[in-house]
């Protein structure tokens, strides 16, 4: 019993890691039409930037702030001055997103060295809690309910403002809402950094459970890419839930197929695609 | 209000608008007539920079809009009411008014409501799920939220029932008392004859004819000719 319940939490904390990084991926793709591929970049700058501001200052909070705003930063700067030209080049934009996924990674090497770090734990959450007789890291809790935080405050976004609903419109009818007078440029600009932001809240908060690695932007890159294919691109919700299904589908089949444990992501993954092949909340 | 002038359009490779120059006066309502891909609505798109002048000008309130964004040439105060409605679909009634909504002037929300009493009692229904009337309302209501000086309607009759487009004249003539200068595409003779104070006809990427409604009426040559009635 009591190795259900952790398992079980385990999954969904890094489910809730794994929402932050595909609802970024999932609205950039829904207003911009962008597959970004640097968004693993983005997970794994904002943890090494992460890991340095902890290291020099050993607050975790100014980690959070610095790191978000470092990669929100370069993330502007690839929207507005090369994605931009490429505007609705489905194949080109994926390309140059792909080529800053390959140079993000060989920087960080270069810099950080190819050894696995790990971002220390903030002080509040460095220990273990007793609840119902179980124990459990309470920084892992604490991701959960930070993540669900972040999906209220984003779901509150997108559907309960105006700007939220000014996004909707550019996904609905990108043209016509240029046409009606919504700066759609400027839209793309700040979904592009929230996404980045997202990304790299993700790599900060992630950086003390997943650790920090060479290879992480790939692997969470495939991850938040088979989460959106299930939970539906361009849906909040489909990436919460799908972030949530991949993240316990994750853990488990490391537990129990560790041999097999792609297969047990990929398997289900096919099986929904199948059935509904937008995903589970996806439009047609 | 509105002064194009020699403007030249294509569309990829093909040439599109070959040298269209046409004034709408403050107040005015102006029908633009002729055939299907005459290039009526590839006018409406250079007005709005969605597909830009190659060459020529096109003048709004003495302010070159030739090649302005789409975003400011709608800020400028022109308000589009797009062929085929186009309304938000996923959105609601009040949120489609709500995203256009700008500036102050007489167009309220409120005030557009009044208008058209159907949307209030669906405020928050999503549009996707209104009838073909229902969104050309809103399409209509969504431009009018803009406060704009101008509207550029492209085929606001198409598909629609004939009580239905009743009730979209008795708007536009409601529009034209408050003062509203209107650039009416059409395609339904009876209907822009009825509304309009001066008639632009099209074909092949030019104005070919400029007059009254009344002498378009009489001029079955024209008709015949240029609008196949």
């Amino acid at each position: 019993m009591n190795f259900w319940v952790l398992q079980t939490l385990n999954g969904i904390s890094f489910g809730m890691l794994l929402f932050l990084l595909a609802s970024g991926l999932s609205l950039i793709y829904g207003l911009m039409k962008i597959l970004n591929l640097a968004h693993g970049s983005f997970y794994l700058l904002g943890g090494y930037a992460g890991l340095v501001v902890v290291q020099k200052t050993g607050s975790f909070v100014l980690a959070v702030f610095v790191a978000t705003l470092a990669i929100v930063v370069i993330g502007v700067l690839m929207e507005r001055f090369l994605l931009r030209r490429l505007h609705l080049q489905e194949m080109p934009q994926t390309l140059l997103t792909f080529g800053f996924l390959f140079i993000f990674s060989d920087l960080a090497m270069l810099i950080w060295g190819s050894n696995p770090e790990t971002v220390p734990k903030p002080e509040m959450f460095s220990q273990s809690v007793q609840i119902a007789g179980f124990i459990y890291p309470s920084y892992r809790l604490f991701i959960i309910g930070f993540g669900l935080v972040v999906a209220l405050l984003l779901w509150w976004i997108q559907d309960g403002t105006r700007i939220g609903a000014m996004i909707r419109a550019g996904v609905d009818n990108e043209e016509i809402a240029r046409s009606l007078g919504i700066n759609v440029s400027l839209l793309f600009t700040l979904v592009f950094a929230l996404g980045a932001f997202l990304a790299a809240l993700g790599g900060v908060m992630g950086g003390p459970i997943m650790g920090v690695f060479p290879g992480a932007d790939f692997e969470v890159l495939l991850l938040g890419f088979v989460v959106v294919i299930i939970g539906g691109l361009g849906s909040l919700k489909g990436a919460l839930i799908g972030g949530l299904i991949v993240g316990l589908l994750d853990n488990f089949g490391k537990v129990f197929f560790p041999e097999f444990a792609l297969f047990t992501i990929f398997a289900p993954m096919a099986l929904i695609l199948a059935v509904r092949p937008t995903g589970l909340f996806g439009r047609e | 209000m509105l002064n194009i002038q020699d403007v030249h359009t294509y569309y990829g490779e093909s040439y599109i608008l070959q040298g269209v120059s046409l004034e709408v006066k403050p107040g005015q309502v102006v029908a633009l007539l002729g055939r299907n891909g005459v290039g009526k609505s590839t006018l409406a798109r250079s007005i709005m920079g969605l597909t830009p002048a190659r060459s020529g000008r096109i003048v709004f309130r003495d302010q070159d809009i030739t090649r302005m964004p789409a975003h400011m040439i709608a800020r400028a105060g022109i308000g589009y009411v797009p062929q085929g409605r186009q309304v938000f679909k996923s959105l609601t009634i009040r949120e489609n008014l709500q995203v256009t909504a700008r500036g102050e002037g007489q167009w309220s929300f409120d005030k557009v409501l009044q208008l058209f009493p159907n949307l209030r009692s669906r405020i928050r229904s999503l549009a996707g799920k209104l009838s073909g009337g229902e969104q050309q309302m809103l399409a209509a209501g969504r431009a009018l939220v803009g406060n704009p000086g101008l509207l550029l309607m492209d085929e606001p009759t198409e598909g629609l029932a004939p009580m239905i487009v009743r009730e979209l004249g008795r708007t536009i003539e409601s529009l034209k008392q408050a003062g509203t200068s209107i650039l009416l595409i059409e395609q339904q003779l009876n209907f822009a004859l009825r509304y309009a104070d001066v008639v632009f006809i099209m074909n092949k990427g030019s104005i070919v004819h400029s007059c009254t409604p009344a002498e378009l009426a009489a001029d079955s040559a024209t008709k015949a000719k240029f609008l196949g009635v």
